[in-house]
């Protein structure tokens, strides 16, 4: 496409790090340059990649380049584009909830609740409401584990229950009375229209109701959860991509054990 | 045929035989049961649909109230047959007056056996020729306008509307897809009935509904003619209502169905016995309305290790393959699957993926195989994902599988985009051109990596069918062959809905949909 394949514009910017007005980097401090795709609902044509570098405009961007143009079908129009994003964040003021425990490894976990706990943690787990994907609670809870993080299974001072899928909250908390559960996971993997969040209240607003929730540890987990979502939506803890059962293993015990030793 | 790995022909033979053993074994538990779900397909072929005052489809209509009066073994044909003859009514006006209270069929005087098979047989021979006229329409279309090359590009739709997914269906099949898949919301496998209806709200996939249906037909229908190319429909004939939606299929023009015999056991804790007794109906139907099946032996990997357990996806693949046969499906329209979801991190796993594939191949030399690169394995990194997608597509072309399921760079992420689907159909699209000799050029070394592999796999997976002769299926899946699950017989969902057949019982479609 026309815009230049090695741009010969003068780098008129300041080229110092300051961590107070950060910007992407492409291959130059502060040049800003960004990779956008989208699609937009016309067809192709001079007027849509125009409505494509105004889009980009809108978006923060100067110098905006539609490097590839290509109709979907008719009426429907992809974009590949570059541009300069004119916006700054400053990373000097950022400050992100994080769970709080120290990572550690299966038999760490396992020495831990010996010396802090002295007995084993009952952790029941389940993919909740319509949600029929267990890869996400298997990835933590099967002996197998993923990607060699052994599950919470195979862990020695650990009992763990795994309910599957499209287990309703009602039937989780009665499960966890029954099961005497200290910890309690959650995992929701595919969502729709922010199925998983209504799901997740649910379950907090039920475990009110009966009196449980300050008596379990309350974790919820997925592809699309933070540690910052699960605080908002009354959860103790939030663990998304690249987490592993070490992850939750770590901060269960620790969390366990900071409340029997208060 | 010679074989590329060395495999050894006499092995695959013997490994057969004991699976149609197996397949034998459950065929005889089958032919003594019926569930709700195989009666309610039975109302629906005989024309009986709709919704009464509460939204319940009318086919559960009928069949709950025989069911809660205890005689649902007798079977619907005999109830409906006995009541057409009585009341000169057809099954549709039937169930309507059921529905609304005016009608028992229970307390309606019995009629002789052989007068009461007469009764219903003009409503069985109508609902054949149904189906039988869909295939007929399919069959002209291919004849005319003609399909894809193999390996058909599937690609799924996903929006919850039936509306919106026919946009993004119209948009992949002009980009190139040969088949649609719409995905089923989430859920709806434990559902004991099938919605009715248009339908715009679903939570990561479309429901399933024979309006739906017949509305993505008729998209596809006019889209394949402009393209001068038919475009396939694909569905979900799985968990509860599994033949029914085979009967829906087979009445709106499906081509291609989701249909595995183990999948709802493992995955959706349904009951073995109701899912058995299931898979057999429906995959009577399918077979003679000449809809390709798919299995789903790729998901047994995502929960079992993929390297160390890739015979138990071979063993599987005998095991549906024999119990298709056992429901008249012809090898050409079994879509048997497999992909192996190793992680991409393995030494030499795209040789291992290879020498599965191949010998996937030559092990079902007719099955429109189908197959799928691992979802488990994409991270969030659309660009690697992009990259693992094209391995994935290399073998496919070098292996001549049937159909392959497009990996999206997108997934774990999102259900694709518009441009996903395309990015994804134009990465296959070169390889399998870029590439397309490739598997007439290459031999595989003599006791090389590959060859040894192949060979492994299939030691393994004999030796897994041996044992599952000897435990029976059943016994087989209590003690979690499958993918490290283990399900009780008498446990999951759906077991109050099957029924041994009484002495009145009788389904003349069992015999029709075996002849072709």
């Amino acid at each position: 496409m026309s815009g230049g394949l090695y741009s010969t514009d003068s780098n008129e910017f300041d080229k110092t790090l300051d961590l107070t007005k950060i910007k992407p980097y492409g291959d130059t401090m502060n040049d800003g340059k960004t990779q956008v795709s989208f699609t937009l609902p016309v067809a192709k044509g001079d007027e849509a990649i125009e409505a494509a570098k105004q889009m980009m405009r809108k978006m923060g961007f100067e110098n905006p380049q539609v490097v590839y143009v290509q109709e979907l079908m008719k009426g429907f129009t992809f974009f590949n584009c570059y541009g300069n994003c004119i916006h700054t964040v400053d990373f000097t003021g950022i400050t992100v909830p994080k769970v709080e425990a120290t990572a550690m490894d299966m038999h760490e976990t396992d020495d831990f609740i010996k010396e802090n706990i002295g007995r084993s943690i009952r952790v029941l787990g389940a993919s909740t409401g319509s949600d029929a994907h267990t890869v996400g609670i298997d990835a933590i809870m099967n002996m197998k584990g993923f990607a060699g993080h052994y599950g919470l299974e195979r862990y020695e001072m650990m009992e763990a229950l795994n309910m599957g899928s499209q287990v309703p909250n009602e039937e989780f908390i009665a499960k966890a009375i029954e099961f005497e559960a200290d910890v309690l996971l959650v995992s929701q993997t595919v969502t729709q229209k922010d199925v998983h969040i209504k799901n997740l209240v649910d379950l907090v607003e039920l475990m009110e109701a009966e009196g449980l929730r300050e008596k379990v540890i309350l974790i919820c987990g997925g592809p699309r959860i933070s540690h910052e979502l699960a605080k908002e939506l009354g959860y103790d803890a939030g663990f998304g991509m690249n987490k592993y059962a070490d992850d939750v293993a770590s901060y269960a015990a620790q969390e366990l054990s900071r409340r029997l030793n208060k | 045929m010679r074989s590329k790995l060395g495999l050894d022909f006499k092995k695959v033979g013997y490994a057969k035989e004991v699976s149609k053993r197996i397949a034998d074994d459950v065929q005889k538990f089958v032919d003594n049961y019926s569930t709700v779900a195989v009666e309610r397909t039975l109302c629906r072929l005989l024309g009986i649909d709709g919704v009464d005052n509460n939204e319940v489809p009318l086919p559960n209509v009928v069949v709950d109230v025989l069911q809660e009066k205890g005689v649902l073994s007798e079977g619907v044909m005999f109830f409906l047959g006995n009541a057409v003859l009585e009341t000169g009514l057809n099954p549709q006006e039937i169930a309507e007056k059921i529905a609304v209270g005016e009608l028992d069929l229970t307390t309606i005087p019995v009629h002789a056996t052989e007068e009461i098979h007469q009764a219903i047989q003009p409503f069985v021979i109508k609902s054949i020729q149904v189906i039988k006229d869909r295939k007929a329409k399919r069959d002209n279309y291919l004849n005319t306008i003609g399909e894809g090359a193999k390996p058909y590009l599937y690609v799924i739709v996903a929006t919850g509307n039936i509306y919106e997914d026919v946009v993004q269906a119209e948009a992949a099949a002009r980009q190139g897809a040969d088949i649609i898949a719409v995905i089923r919301t989430t859920g709806q496998s434990l559902l004991d009935y099938v919605p009715y209806g248009a339908t715009t709200e679903g939570f990561g996939g479309t429901v399933a509904t024979q309006e739906n249906f017949r509305i993505m037909r008729t998209a596809l229908d006019k889209v394949g003619e402009e393209e001068g190319r038919y475009i396939r429909l694909c569905n979900y004939c799985s968990g509860l209502c599994m033949p029914e939606i085979a009967a829906m299929g087979a009445i709106e023009g499906l081509d291609v169905m989701l249909n595995d015999a183990l999948y709802g056991i493992l995955f959706r804790d349904i009951n073995m016995q109701r899912t058995i007794v299931d898979q057999y109906f429906s995959r009577l139907l399918n077979g003679f309305a000449g809809v390709i099946i798919n299995t789903g032996e790729d998901n047994y990997l995502t929960t079992a290790d993929a390297f160390d357990e890739a015979h138990t996806v071979l063993a599987s693949d005998f095991i549906n393959e024999q119990l298709a046969l056992v429901a008249g499906i012809p090898e050409e329209q079994m879509g048997l699957g497999h992909a192996f979801e190793m992680t991409p991190d393995l030494e030499n796993g795209f040789l291992y993926e290879l020498a599965q594939a191949q010998m996937i191949r030559e092990i079902f030399p007719k099955a429109p195989l189908k197959y799928m690169p691992p979802t488990k394995f994409m991270t969030g990194n659309v660009f690697k994902g992009h990259v693992q997608d094209a391995l994935f597509n290399q073998i496919s072309i070098w292996t001549g599988q049937g159909i392959q399921l497009l990996g999206m760079l997108t997934e774990a992420i999102h259900t694709p985009f518009m441009s996903d689907r395309y990015l994804s159909i134009e990465n296959a699209k070169y390889i399998f051109n870029n590439m397309k000799s490739i598997g007439d050029e290459m031999e595989f070394k003599e006791g090389g990596i590959i060859r040894q592999r192949a060979a492994k796999v299939l030691d393994d997976a004999t030796e897994l069918v041996e044992k599952i002769e000897k435990e029976g299926l059943f016994t087989a899946l209590e003690k979690g062959i499958f993918a490290d699950i283990k399900r009780p017989k008498n446990g999951g969902k759906g077991l109050a809905g099957v029924v041994e057949k009484g002495s009145n019982y009788f389904n003349p479609f069992i015999e029709l949909l075996h002849k072709k």
